[in-house]
């Protein structure tokens, strides 16, 4: 149990396995690890970018679902009013053409009408002037009361 | 049991505390412990070969278990290491560390191996009357690391602060710049620096060689009969138990110190 040189071949030894375990065992150990921890720490953050991403495209399809949603209802609506409008339209045709049709009738009609009265007119001014003539016959020219004969006709 | 021509409890116990010690010149100083030398050389290179071997193989990808264990090994010194020093502490520091806390708990271990049985082996097997299994257990051992550590420890307060930064740092801490406590600073710095492998050398000294005594104690009640070699036997395996845990402790103690004392000289004042 004294100091001697064993001390100092010890301490040789000592020096040795330091040197052995900073050159050979340390750097290969803490390269693996580090590079490992590196892996792990990229895996991590790609995994996380992939949840975002996910939460983003979520959130964007989300949109177009109302956007597509609201499009549609808007063409509904527009659809239903167009639908309106030419239903109004159709019947505000149909009133102007039954409107004509009854106008045309009636001027016709009323044509119709003119024309018997006018029909009626002549045969009575005829008849007039056939029952004139009877009565009168000598002395009344056909000719020089034509134009009393023809107002008569048109009073009546 | 011990030789056949000391069979006193004193022999016994000196006996197996006895190092194999070669005399290369004259005086005390110039000898060898070769026990203390070999086994410390044959269990660095056996662990640390084995160390190299896992850090030869290694993967970043899913480890082996060889590897798992050695990253475990690595995390915990890594860890230690980092919460003590801070600065760059891959280059030197953490494999320093990992080489004490290994080394050191290996030696230590050796207090494990049965001492009469052993002295049986190298007695019959090898041929030597005087050999001991515990490097740790004798103060050339654990003193040469300590010293070790300590020229490191001078080596880097020279490197970081420079030898007038080192200098400057003798005379004026702990107590300041004035001219009238650079004698007491100084002093106290000597204390320091007397105390720290000492205290660092000694205590796993002690702990490694009270260990063994107390084995070598309990190897006695082997002695006094077959009652005895049971209640013996019974002690042994408690205090093997318990020394698990002395082992490790001591060599965690060790590489701590050794970190703490080499934090402390990367540190200015």
């Amino acid at each position: 149990m004294n100091i001697n040189l064993t001390l100092f071949a010890q301490a040789i030894t000592f020096a040795v396995l330091i040197w052995f375990t900073a050159k050979f065992i340390w750097p290969p150990l803490l390269g693996a690890i580090e590079k490992r921890q590196k892996e792990i720490a990229d895996g991590l953050a790609a995994g996380e970018r992939g949840r975002s991403e996910l939460e983003q495209a979520s959130k964007r399809s989300a949109e177009t679902v109302e956007e597509a949603k609201l499009r549609a209802s808007d063409i509904i609506s527009q659809a239903e009013k167009r639908a309106t409008e030419i239903v109004e339209a159709a019947k505000d045709a149909a009133k102007t053409e039954g409107d004509r049709i009854i106008a045309g009738a009636k001027a016709e009609i009323d044509q119709e009408v003119n024309r018997a009265k006018e029909g009626l007119r002549q045969q009575v001014s005829a008849l007039a002037v056939a029952g004139a003539e009877k009565i009168l016959r000598k002395e009344i020219d056909a000719k020089a009361h034509a134009d009393m004969l023809s107002t008569i006709a048109n009073e009546l | 049991m011990a030789t056949e021509h000391e069979l006193s409890p004193s022999g016994y116990i000196s006996h197996h505390l006895s190092n194999n010690a070669v005399p290369l010149g004259d005086g005390g100083f110039w000898t060898l412990h070769i026990d203390t030398l070999g086994m410390s050389a044959i269990l660095g290179v056996i662990v640390f070969g084995l160390l190299w071997l896992a850090a030869r193989g290694v993967t970043s990808g899913v480890p082996n278990k060889r590897q798992a264990f050695v990253e475990l090994l690595f995390g915990f010194i890594d860890g230690q290491v980092k919460s003590i020093f801070h600065g760059e502490r891959h280059k030197f520091i953490a494999p320093l560390a990992l080489t004490v806390f290994v080394w050191v708990f290996m030696m230590n271990a050796m207090d494990f191996l049965p001492i009469d049985i052993m002295a049986w082996i190298y007695h019959s097997v090898f041929g030597l009357e005087y050999w001991r299994s515990v490097p740790t257990s004798d103060i050339n051992a654990t003193f040469a690391l300590a010293l070790a550590v300590w020229f490191l420890m001078i080596f880097f307060a020279i490197s970081v602060k420079g030898l007038g930064g080192w200098i400057h740092e003798l005379f004026c801490s702990p107590f300041g710049s004035n001219p009238l406590v650079w004698i007491p600073n100084f002093l106290f710095n000597i204390i320091e620096y007397v105390s720290k492998p000492l205290s660092h050398s000694l205590r796993l000294f002690g702990n490694m060689y009270a260990g063994e005594v107390i084995f070598l104690l309990l190897g006695m009640w082997a002695a006094t009969g077959l009652v005895g070699t049971f209640f013996g036997a019974f002690l042994g395996i408690g205090w093997a138990i318990f020394h698990i845990l002395i082992v490790t402790l001591q060599a965690f103690i060790f590489m701590t110190l050794t970190v703490v004392y080499l934090s402390m000289a990367h540190d200015s004042h």
